[in-house]
Order: structure tokens, then C-alpha cells, then sequence
């Protein structure tokens, strides 16, 4: 029987199904940060368990981590310090591969996970984080778990799982100039809404994302949890094997040539059944924003916030009205032209070499707007480097923009990167949920070039008008 | 892990959608090394002002939902974030099962995993549930997991589905390390088959 992606990488993996269709599915690659684990290896300590296997586990800081300059030497939260401290004392009993904040490999997980080559096609890959749908984009099984669930890979290196149904979502024809993945993501959510992957493994596919390169993708799946899915996948391909080839932790010489022979085996094959289908058209889309507290709340730049007056369901139109006194936004107002406080450039949906260009070609020559802060943040320190080698970050700079160390920044306000109350941000990050870049705060999301659109600008500007 | 079995309790209406899981704990509560003491801080931004101070709208501040351990909530309930704090502030909170139309994947899972029984009805359904809610303690709700029941204030009976296996981790209190554990064979010999080319992460 014809099987897709995820059908395949799923019977590769079940170790043991009992009777009522539960699987022990076996866990390629374990990715462990500060926040969600210390429960989990307190509870192995506890029950007098071992980590079963150190060598499909790494660990690394990145939630709660300062990304000022003197970051090695300042004083952290207290809080923050507590769990980097014991995540350090954690790796050093239990022998994990760890990248401290002084590695120049260390930076968020789901953007240090595929650039070292620990995370490739064809695996499992879980972390107590809900974007580790992230690297689905290599064609993995990638998805996010809670604490209890860290402790039980920790202690198995397995999980207890219902297999998914299967969604495929393709997006055909060329995406236009000023657009991108994020954009690609963003219109789906907001097509299929942030429930309509509930229950699906999301594979995408079509020319539009055939011809995306790795970042681009990567930032697709990390959004697949926006949809709900419980992962999002990409066939490898070419642009697959050329990224992975040559990483440190990826096959090397021979190996490398058998894991490409197995990795051409996965794609789904001609005739496979999905339990539902989305098209998307890619010339159709126009770089999108949010306007409200739900990444489903997304309109294209040039399109008008919504009217609650037109929503017929009662409960549904309260909701409306809350999001728009909460953002501070008018129903039929334009969303060009809102003017913005901050502007954040990072997070694991959008902070790599790519995303970076991107915000570059729109900042050089150019300069931030009066009154805007601008925080660049790259996803890890590798990926600092490398555009510091470029001379982007030489263009942020020029352009009054702050060039940062890598973490999870204000993605999420548990470091010291947060909003104040009120204060209205152009972000690259994955959620706009009310509070979710610190207390009142109020999120757009959009692409890193839209970003640096706004940031020069001042407002939400159709980036169409300055490239 | 505590086991469900029957509660009767008040139940405490919130017809919110997507209430997620940054609303339920909010980031700045995650820098805890431990599971317990997160009751206080549950639907922070949702239940107090800036100065601390309690919204007396918010219903979990109000008389008999105080001591709700049944929430009846919107569409897509706990989406968002995989953190498992959602259900560790639900449970301190007091909260042992959630009815909702539908919930988010992640935290449907960590439910199961702390004891808390999510229920999964249609709308129309949990509209009726939400409604008895309302009448507070005069209109407490049955939960029957050995027998898949809600129980309505009027005595009617709703059936609810659940995961045959959880039911029974749930039922029994069990964690399911060690019964996972039971499969160590099947797990020693799937490692043995893992082919060579797959490189092991070791060094820093």
C-alpha cells in the first residue's frame, strides 16, 4: 500500500503496538533546554532511573538566557540563574552533550538542532517545546512534549503514541517578490485556522515549497504547531542533503552517501492517502500581519482589520472586540500604517542567516525610525558570526539597530528582552498571544523583512515599496 | 500519579476560545524547578490586576468557583505551548477535568499525565454543561470515568469517549515509565538494528 512521509517514518520507528493501537515509538534525538527539564531529571533521580541513552541527547540554554553584550559576566535573574545552573549540574551527572552560553555553538534549539546536523531526515525528534515541529522541514518527525513525557524518553528513549492522520497542504505556483515562508505559513493559519491541524502530522508540498530553501521551511514547520498540528513534515530533497552535508554531527564520507540512498526512500509515494488536502495558490499571497491575539488573526499588509459587527456566532464576536480593544486597534481600520514601538528580529521561526539577509536588504542605507527600538537576535551564536563575516551586522548597526546575543529573546518574556504594557511590536516570532512578549504587550507578526520594513519606517509598511 | 475515578464537584464556566497556554501560565512562571506551588499563579493575566489586586469579573475569583475542580471551557482549549506547567497550575489550582469542544494535542496529552481528566463534547453539548455551570454550587456535575459518563445536575447523562489506555492509567494511578519499562526487550532489540551510519552525539 502506498505510504506518505509520515506513514514512513512512523513504521520505522515502532519498536512495540499493544492491543489498542498504542505504539512504543523509539526516539532518535533528544533536545533538552532549561525550562521544562529539571522536573524530568528530578524524576528519573527520584525513581533511581538512568538515562538510557545519552547519545541520542543534547542539551543547551536558550529560553532564559540574557542576549545583552556582557552577558557572561552580568548578574541574571535569579530565577533564570537557578535553571541554567541546575540544567548545567543535570548534563555534568547524567553525561549529556551540552553547548553553554560561552560555546559559540550554543542558541535556541530548534535553530542549533539542524545547523550542527544533529537533527536529519527520517528521525525522531522530540523536546519539551512546542516548536520542535521545527525540524520536520528535514524531513524528521519532529514534534513537541511535555515534562513528564521529556522524563519518559529520558528514561526510555521512547514514547507512548497513537499515530497522527495524515494532512497534506500544497502550495503550487511561484511565490511573489516580498514574500516568503513566513508569509506561506501565516496565510494557511489563517485559512485552516489555529485548530485545524488538530490531530494531523501537516506534510507540505508543491512547487512553492520545493523551491523555498532550508530556512524557509524550517520557518513553515516551526508554524505547523500554530495550526495545531502535531507536526509538520517536508519531503527531503536535494536542498535537504546539500544543507546537511558537511555538518558536524551529521553522516560523514560513506555514511553520508548510505543516509542519502535512505533518505530518497522516504518521500511519500505516488498514490499515498491523506484524511485531508489543502491548496494554497503561492502567487496569491501577499505579505501578511496579524492583527489580533491569535496567529489566525492574520490579514494581508494591504487588507482592512476585521469588523465584529459582520461575525454572526455571539461568543466569537466578543472575542473579536476583546482583541482589538486589547491591541489597541479600531474594526475596518487599515493595518499599514499602525505605527509600531519595537521591533524584534529572532526567535526559532526566524533567525537565521537567511532571515538576517532578508532584514538587511531592507535596512541598508537606511535608518530606524525616531522613538523605535529594533532588536536583532540571531538564532545562535554560529549564526552571529557568520553574519558579522557578511557585514550584515555591521548594516544594523548603521542603521541604529541592536545587534544582540543568540537566545529565545522576547519571543516569550522569561528574559530580560520583554515588552512594557501597551507598547506595540513588529515581530518575527511564532505568537502573538496576549502578555506572550511580556505583561500588555501587543504582537504583529510578520516576516523578517516586514520587520525591517517597519523598523525604518516606523509603522507597518507593505515592504513591497521599499525593495 | 493521583488516581480519577468519580468526582462530583462545582464546575466553573469560561467561554473563552483558544484560551492558551500562555493565558493558563504565563512565561514568566516557568523558571520553577519544581512541579507544585503553581496554583496561584494560573490564568494570571486573566485573574489579576497589575497591582495584584483580583478582577472580580474573572469567575475563578468568584464565590462558589473558588472551589470549582471542573472547568467547562471554549474551542481548542491549551493550545500553544508544549509546557507542562498548564496542567501542573490547573491541578494546584484544584482543577481535575477540563470539558471543552475541543482541545490542543500537547496539552490533552499532559493532562493525562498529572491526573487530570480532559473531556473532549461537542459545543452545542458543553453550551448545555456551561449553563449548569452557571447555577454554581446549587448545580454540581458528576464525572464517572469508569463508566465514560458526565452527569448533569437533572440527572441526565452525557456519554464521553476516551483512550482505552489512558482510562486505565488514569483509573489506576499508574506511571507509565514503568510500563513502559516492560518493553525493554523489544527496545534493546530495535537499538540493535539501528544502522550503523547514524552517528551518536558524543564529545562537546
Amino acid at each position: 500500500m502506498p505510504r506518505t512521509l509520515f506513514d514512513k517514518i512512523w513504521d520505522a520507528h515502532v519498536v512495540d503496538r499493544m492491543e489498542d493501537g498504542t505504539c512504543v515509538l523509539y526516539i532518535d534525538r533528544h533536545l533538552v533546554h532549561e525550562v521544562t527539564s529539571p522536573q524530568a531529571f528530578e524524576g528519573l533521580r527520584m525513581a533511581g532511573r538512568k538515562l538510557r541513552r545519552v547519545e541520542n541527547t543534547i542539551a543547551v540554554v536558550d529560553h532564559n538566557v540574557p542576549t545583552s553584550p556582557d552577558r557572561l559576566t552580568e548578574v541574571n535573574e535569579p530565577e533564570s540563574a537557578l535553571q541554567i545552573a541546575t540544567l548545567e549540574q543535570n548534563v555534568k551527572e547524567f553525561g549529556v552533550t551540552y553547548f553553554p552560553m560561552s560555546d559559540l555553538r550554543q542558541g535556541i534549539v530548534h535553530v542549533v538542532g539542524p545547523e550542527q546536523g544533529i537533527s536529519l531526515p527520517g528521525m525522531t525528534i522530540v523536546c519539551g517545546d512546542s516548536h520542535t515541529s521545527t525540524h520536520g522541514a528535514l524531513g524528521a518527525l519532529a514534534f513537541g512534549i511535555g515534562t513528564s513525557e521529556v522524563e519518559h524518553v529520558l528514561a526510555t528513549q521512547t514514547l507512548l503514541q497513537k499515530p497522527a492522520r495524515n494532512m497534506l497542504i500544497r502550495v503550487d505556483g511561484a511565490l511573489p517578490q516580498g514574500c516568503t515562508g513566513k508569509d506561506i505559513m501565516l496565510a494557511i493559519i489563517g485559512k485552516i485556522g489555529t485548530a485545524g491541524g488538530t490531530g494531523y502530522v501537516m506534510e507540505f508540498a508543491g512547487e512553492a515549497i520545493r523551491a523555498l530553501d532550508m530556512a524557509g521551511r524550517l520557518t513553515m514547520c516551526n508554524m505547523s504547531i500554530e495550526a495545531g498540528a502535531r507536526a509538520g513534515l517536508i519531503a527531503p530533497d536535494e536542498t535537504t542533503f546539500d544543507y546537511i552535508k558537511g555538518r558536524p554531527f551529521a553522516p560523514q564520507g560513506a555514511d553520508f552517501d548510505k543516509a542519502v540512498a535512505y533518505w530518497k526512500t522516504l518521500p511519500s509515494d505516488e498514490g499515498a492517502q491523506y484524511d485531508k488536502i489543502v491548496e494554497l495558490r503561492a502567487e496569491e499571497i501577499i505579505p501578511q500581519v496579524t492583527w489580533g491575539t491569535s496567529p489566525e488573526t492574520v490579514i494581508p499588509v494591504t487588507g482592512l482589520v476585521p469588523n465584529p459587527a459582520d461575525e454572526t456566532d455571539e461568543a466569537k464576536r466578543t472575542q473579536m472586540q476583546r482583541m482589538l480593544s486589547y491591541m489597541g486597534l479600531e474594526a475596518g481600520q487599515k493595518i499599514e500604517g499602525t505605527k509600531v514601538d519595537v521591533v524584534f528580529i529572532g526567535s526559532c521561526t526566524n533567525s537565521r542567516i537567511e532571515d538576517l539577509r532578508a532584514a538587511a536588504a531592507v535596512a541598508k542605507g537606511r535608518h530606524v525610525a525616531p522613538g523605535v527600538r529594533v532588536l536583532v537576535v540571531p538564532g545562535s551564536g554560529l549564526v552571529k558570526q557568520q553574519a558579522e563575516a557578511e557585514g550584515l551586522a555591521q548594516i544594523f548597526t548603521d542603521a541604529g539597530f541592536e545587534w544582540r546575543e543568540a537566545g529565545c529573546s522576547m519571543c516569550l518574556g522569561m528574559n530580560p528582552d520583554k515588552l512594557t504594557p501597551g507598547q506595540r511590536c513588529a515581530s518575527t516570532s511564532n505568537r502573538n498571544f496576549e502578555g506572550r512578549q511580556g505583561p500588555g504587550g501587543r504582537t504583529h507578526l510578520l516576516s523578517p523583512a516586514m520587520a525591517a520594513a517597519a523598523a525604518v519606517t516606523g509603522k507597518i509598511t507593505d515592504v513591497r515599496e521599499l525593495i | 500519579m493521583d488516581k480519577f475515578s468519580v468526582l462530583t464537584a462545582i464546575a466553573a464556566p469560561l467561554n473563552i476560545d483558544n484560551i492558551d497556554t500562555d493565558k493558563i501560565i504565563p512565561a514568566r512562571f516557568l523558571k520553577t524547578i519544581k512541579r507544585t506551588g503553581l496554583g496561584k499563579s494560573a490564568f494570571a493575566d486573566m485573574r489579576y490586576n497589575a497591582d495584584g489586586s483580583e478582577k472580580p469579573d474573572f469567575v475563578l475569583n468568584q464565590a462558589p468557583y473558588r472551589q470549582a475542580e471542573i472547568l467547562v471551557a471554549g474551542d481548542n482549549f491549551g493550545c500553544g505551548s508544549s509546557r507542562e506547567h498548564a496542567p501542573w497550575a490547573l491541578k494546584d489550582f484544584g482543577l481535575r477535568c477540563v470539558i471543552a469542544p475541543s482541545f490542543a494535542d500537547i496539552f490533552f496529552n499532559n493532562c493525562f499525565k498529572n491526573g487530570i481528566l480532559p473531556i473532549a463534547l461537542p459545543e452545542e453539548i458543553c453550551a448545555r454543561l456551561r449553563e449548569d455551570a452557571a447555577m454554581g454550587s446549587n448545580a454540581k456535575l458528576t464525572v464517572d470515568l469508569a463508566r465514560q459518563v458526565v452527569v448533569r445536575p437533572n440527572g441526565e447523562e452525557i456519554a464521553f469517549s476516551v483512550d482505552p489506555f489512558r482510562k486505565h492509567c488514569l483509573l489506576n494511578g499508574l506511571d507509565d515509565i514503568g510500563l513502559t519499562l516492560e518493553h525493554a526487550t523489544a527496545i534493546d532489540a530495535y537499538e540493535a538494528n539501528i544502522p550503523s551510519w547514524q552517528p551518536k552525539i558524543q564529545g562537546a
